[in-house]
């Protein structure tokens, strides 16, 4: 690295540095409006925090990619230990706990877990001799990774974030080049899975809120509740919104968890449409700045590992919208960047700052192309 | 790419960007598709979300009307609104029921009667029915419950006006009361107006037969809630419309003074202004709280009224029917003298008349009687022998000119008329011919004769006046009444006789009027409430068996201006139990002071007020006091329990069925 003065504030990839403010101030902006008109309890936090991960995502891209795979299994493995730990003091206190307090914020493990198992997984698709892709016994290393997180989760019960770490191991697989006919048979069988799982696999509650996203009416007063007020949060704002400051629907509580999961609808309700799509749009230009890291770069690894934390990221914005609009059922996951939340914004920004790491260490072009 | 083939790491290098398009691609499918589906929901649906934030965030509330006043003839209020803080439950908002009403009667201290009205309208409300906790609450325990409302789902505190009597039980069969609709007559008029908390409708009385014009018109009022139902701010009210005040021909001070002189008796009072036929007053006691009936009664106190021998639920003025006695005298004197006897003529009464083998008694020996001595002294003989001579079919038409038997068309939702018994009734009624000790019995007012306190009131206004009155209770401007078909000279000798009676040696000397110039005339009356067995009279003995004392009047005698009937239940006689009465509610309308003193000693003999022995008896009756405290504590005559209802009774009063 050299230590010339000007050189490492140029260096800084300021394309995504902007973008991420964008949608931080954003964040912040309905956040404040969510607290009454105050940075606190939401606001003044969420750009502070923002402030040490940005910090934090900078010294990561720093890195080379060779650091992330050297702690790619000690990482693994502590994210581990912290499930078993939660899942422990969560038995001792009576409660299903899923986080610690480290008093400067709430750590919580099976958010961790995402990034360490996209690492993971790219890490054996690396290492994988590119004529042993289209053998069968591939899966088994990606259900070795899957198995214990997914069991640690699923007791807690937080069955949404087994279905995610499913998602990021698969999805590096799938970029890996694993063959389609996988994904096709995959595909079939679930559609022929879903209905058994829903029937077996689901608890009363998660049943309840798969029925009640297919009609939220059919229960205003209870789970279908929150759908339903997102849906008029969103609706009667129109084009521009009832204005700054002016959301009746969050600031007279009707919308539950308006400053984190439901943050989406607190925004739209007071910024309209035009709000909406300021925020979709900076989320495009978020994921077209990593697919390009990903497709510039010229190291297997540095690829994979680029766009499975882009695909981790996208999960969560595309789950969290589509609840918002009542596309898909309630599931706890916030909105990047916008949402309040410390856990969430601290994964999401050691994805970015992963795919930092990749921007600035592209490597050369190998193989019989280059 | 056939899988089949060896993949060199260029080739996967390509698949790895083509596949990377193909999920780039798919992201911007679900940009477009969220941005699609967002322009959809707040553009081509906005109309309909915006109504549904607009309904979740402004609740539209109806104010109930103010209702309208009930004022006297002087514009005195009888019934009016009171301003005061109350607290409801929505049964259907309640999460918590029991949680929820252990903290109310926490906070506001209610009682287990209290409780166990509430659970019970709880139950039987419509659910959406708002139930009331409690009224009538100071500011401290409304504020108690507003602050915790948070943690209250389905309570509902606010601030209203109640219904206010402020005569409180003398005005209770007058007035009647309000209450909450129920889940019938909100089925039957689905107006949203019958559930709001507060809205009360007439149950009983004038209260319910002027519900129409009392109700007034709600107001609305819009405010900003929360979704835990804070109230954030209120946006606009509009101003209810109170419902329109009745006034009636009710004197509201002579008639709580009446109330409150008939003291520990059950009995009644009815009082008319004999040049327009006006009600001043109509009272019968003792009577429930017409207040504590409007706030919803507990089932304890419910209980109590209507295991009271004394009957305070029964509005005896219109619907107690008595024997009138020997009160009908003076109108069978009118009946004699048209049918040609002459007054002077006398009958000698030997203590009893005698008819066949069988004798009536006279309750003394008169001598040679006239008729209006006849009257003064209430002697039978002379009223057996000469109802005997004409027969009765020629009594009962001027009976039932003088309003005996009649009915009226008052503004009461119940009322009974009586019998004016003939040979014609007898026929149809127990297909029997009428026998001459038929009209001995009905020239006494025994028998089959039957009437109202009301009836005998109008009876006296209609002899006072000679006109043939018509009874208002709604204050208004009527055209003087007709005269009665009957001369003047025998009329004035019933008045004289009625004279004679307060104003000479006759029964009630007692109970002239303290005045030297106003004099009130007047006829007594005892009833018996069974037959004479043996040598019972009725004039002891248990006092349900006791006979009812009665006293029909008017004032002044030269010009009569007032007329009233007094009954009291078994007061064994009118002359002692209802004349007294009589003198000093008349004496209240000429000289209130006077009056007023008589009142206050004999209610220091009765334990206090109204008021104060109407609370001391509940509480009496709720925590029975032991023996040896009860000596000390004066309560009105009761009957012996566990007897059944006496079939004794009945044999008088048996066919007042109509």
């Amino acid at each position: 690295m050299s230590s010339i003065i000007p050189a490492p504030i140029l260096g800084l990839p300021w394309r995504v540095i902007f973008i991420l403010t964008a949608l931080v101030c954003c964040g912040a902006t309905v956040l404040y409006s969510a607290a009454g008109g105050s940075f606190t309890p939401y606001a003044g936090k969420h750009l502070m925090r923002f402030a040490l991960y940005l910090a934090m995502a900078i010294i990561m891209s720093r890195l080379p990619l060779e650091f992330w795979k050297k702690i790619t299994f000690p990482a693994y493995a502590i994210t581990l230990i912290l499930l078993i730990f939660v899942e422990i003091t969560g038995q001792i206190g009576g409660n299903s706990q899923r986080w610690i307090n480290l008093g400067f914020i709430t750590l919580q493990p099976s958010e961790l877990m995402k990034p360490v198992l996209v690492l993971a997984t790219a890490w054996f698709f690396d290492r994988l001799p590119a004529n042993r892709i289209n053998s069968f016994d591939v899966f088994l290393p990606m259900a070795g990774l899957l198995i214990l997180p997914c069991i640690l989760v699923i007791v807690q019960p937080d069955f949404d974030a087994a279905i995610v770490f499913a998602f990021c191991v698969i999805m590096v697989g799938f970029l890996a080049g694993l063959p389609l006919k996988y994904f096709l048979i995959g595909g079939a069988g679930a559609a022929v899975l879903a209905p058994l799982v829903y029937f077996f696999g689901l608890r009363p509650y998660q049943q309840n809120r798969v029925l009640i996203f297919f009609n939220p009416e059919s229960d205003p007063l209870g789970a279908g509740y929150h759908i339903m007020q997102s849906k008029i949060a969103i609706g009667s704002g129109g084009l521009f919104g009832k204005g700054f400051m002016q959301g009746t629907q969050s600031h007279l509580d009707y919308l539950p968890e308006g400053h984190t999961d439901f943050v989406f609808a607190t925004m739209a309700e007071e910024w309209g449409l035009v709000g909406g799509l300021v925020i979709i749009g900076l989320f495009y230009l978020l994921m077209r700045w990593c697919i390009q890291v990903s497709l510039k770069c010229n190291r297997r690894y540095g690829k994979l590992i680029a766009m499975g934390m882009t695909c981790t990221i996208f999960f969560y914005i595309v789950i969290n919208l589509l609840m918002a609009m009542g596309l898909f059922p309630v599931a706890g996951i916030p909105l990047p960047f916008i949402s309040h939340g410390g856990s969430s914004m601290l994964t999401i920004m050691i994805c970015i700052g992963i795919i930092m790491s990749v921007d600035r260490h592209p490597g050369t072009r190998q193989g019989q192309f280059g | 790419m056939k899988q089949e083939r060896p993949v060199s790491s260029a080739q996967q290098e390509f698949t790895f960007t083509r596949r990377t398009m193909f999920v780039g691609g798919v992201q911007a499918a679900f940009g477009l598709l969220l941005a699609g589906r967002m322009a959809y929901i707040s553009v081509a649906e906005n109309e309909k979300y915006k109504l549904a934030s607009e309904s979740n965030r402004v609740n539209l509330t109806l104010v109930p009307p103010r209702r309208g006043w009930f004022i006297d003839r002087y514009g005195k209020p009888i019934a009016t609104n009171r301003a005061d803080f109350r607290v409801d439950v929505v049964p259907d908002r309640l999460v918590d029921q029991d949680a929820t009403l252990a903290q109310l009667s926490r906070l506001l201290s209610l009682t287990p009667d209290d409780m166990e009205r509430i659970t019970r309208e709880i139950k039987t409300a419509g659910g959406f029915q708002p139930v009331q906790i409690a009224a009538g609450l100071d500011y401290e325990s409304y504020s108690k419950v507003s602050v915790r409302l948070p943690d209250l789902p389905g309570v509902s505190p606010r601030q209203g006006f109640s219904r206010y009597y402020p005569s409180g039980a003398a005005v209770g069969h007058l007035i009647g009361y309000v209450g909450t609709v129920s889940a019938e007559e909100y089925k039957k008029d689905k107006n949203p107006l019958l559930i709001t908390p507060g809205f009360k409708i007439g149950k009983d009385g004038l209260e319910k037969m002027f519900e129409g014009s009392l109700q007034g018109a709600p107001g609305a009022k819009r405010v900003e809630v929360t979704a835990r139902g804070k109230i954030v701010r209120e946006l606009t009210t509009k101003e209810d419309t109170p419902g329109k005040p009745v006034q009636l021909t009710i004197d509201i001070d002579l008639h709580n003074y009446t109330a409150r002189r008939l003291g520990t008796e059950s009995g009644s009072v009815v009082v008319f202004d004999t040049l327009t036929g006006d009600i001043l007053a109509m009272v019968s006691m003792p009577c429930y709280d017409p207040n504590s009936f409007s706030d919803g009664i507990g089932r304890q106190e419910y209980k109590w009224l209507r295991e009271d021998d004394h009957k305070p639920l029964l509005n005896k003025s219109l619907q107690g029917l008595y024997p009138p006695g020997s009160t009908l005298k003076p109108m069978v004197a009118i009946a004699l003298q048209q049918n040609g006897i002459d007054p002077e003529e006398t009958v000698y009464c030997g203590g009893g008349y005698r008819l066949g083998n069988r004798v009536f008694k006279c309750l003394g020996t008169h001598g040679a009687i006239n008729m209006p001595n006849a009257i003064m002294k209430s002697c039978n003989t002379y009223f057996y022998a000469m109802g005997n001579r004409i027969g009765y079919d020629k009594i009962a038409p001027v009976a039932k000119l003088l309003g005996l038997g009649q009915e009226f068309d008052l503004p009461f939702p119940s009322q009974r008329y009586g019998t004016v018994p003939d040979s014609a009734w007898m026929k149809k009624k127990y297909d029997k011919v009428w026998a001459s000790s038929d009209t001995l019995n009905a020239t006494i007012g025994q028998g089959y004769m039957i009437a109202s306190p009301f009836q005998l009131a109008l009876m006296s206004a209609r002899i006072a006046s000679g006109r043939n009155l018509i009874p208002n209770i709604i204050a208004g401007k009527r055209k003087a009444p007709d005269f009665l078909p009957f001369l003047p000279e025998h009329l004035a000798l019933a008045r004289e006789g009625m004279n004679r009676v307060v104003n000479s040696a006759g029964t009630g000397a007692r109970s002239r009027l303290p005045f030297p110039d106003i004099k009130m005339a007047g006829k007594t009356g005892t009833a018996q409430v069974r037959r004479i067995e043996g040598s019972q009279r009725g004039q002891s003995g248990a006092w349900k068996y006791r006979d009812h004392g009665l006293f029909v009047c008017f004032a002044p005698v030269e010009e009569p201006r007032y007329a009233a009937a007094v009954v009291i239940e078994h007061g064994l006689g009118g002359a002692r139990a209802a004349a007294p009465v009589a003198k000093d509610v008349l004496t209240f309308l000429y000289d209130r002071e006077k009056a007023m003193a008589a009142l206050t000693a004999l209610e220091a003999g009765w334990g206090g007020t109204i008021e104060e022995r109407m609370a001391r008896n509940l509480a009496n009756f709720n925590a029975p006091p032991p023996v040896s405290a009860l000596a000390s504590v004066p309560v009105p005559a009761s009957a012996p329990k566990n007897e059944p209802t006496a079939s004794a009774a009945n044999a008088t009063t048996g066919n007042s069925e109509r």
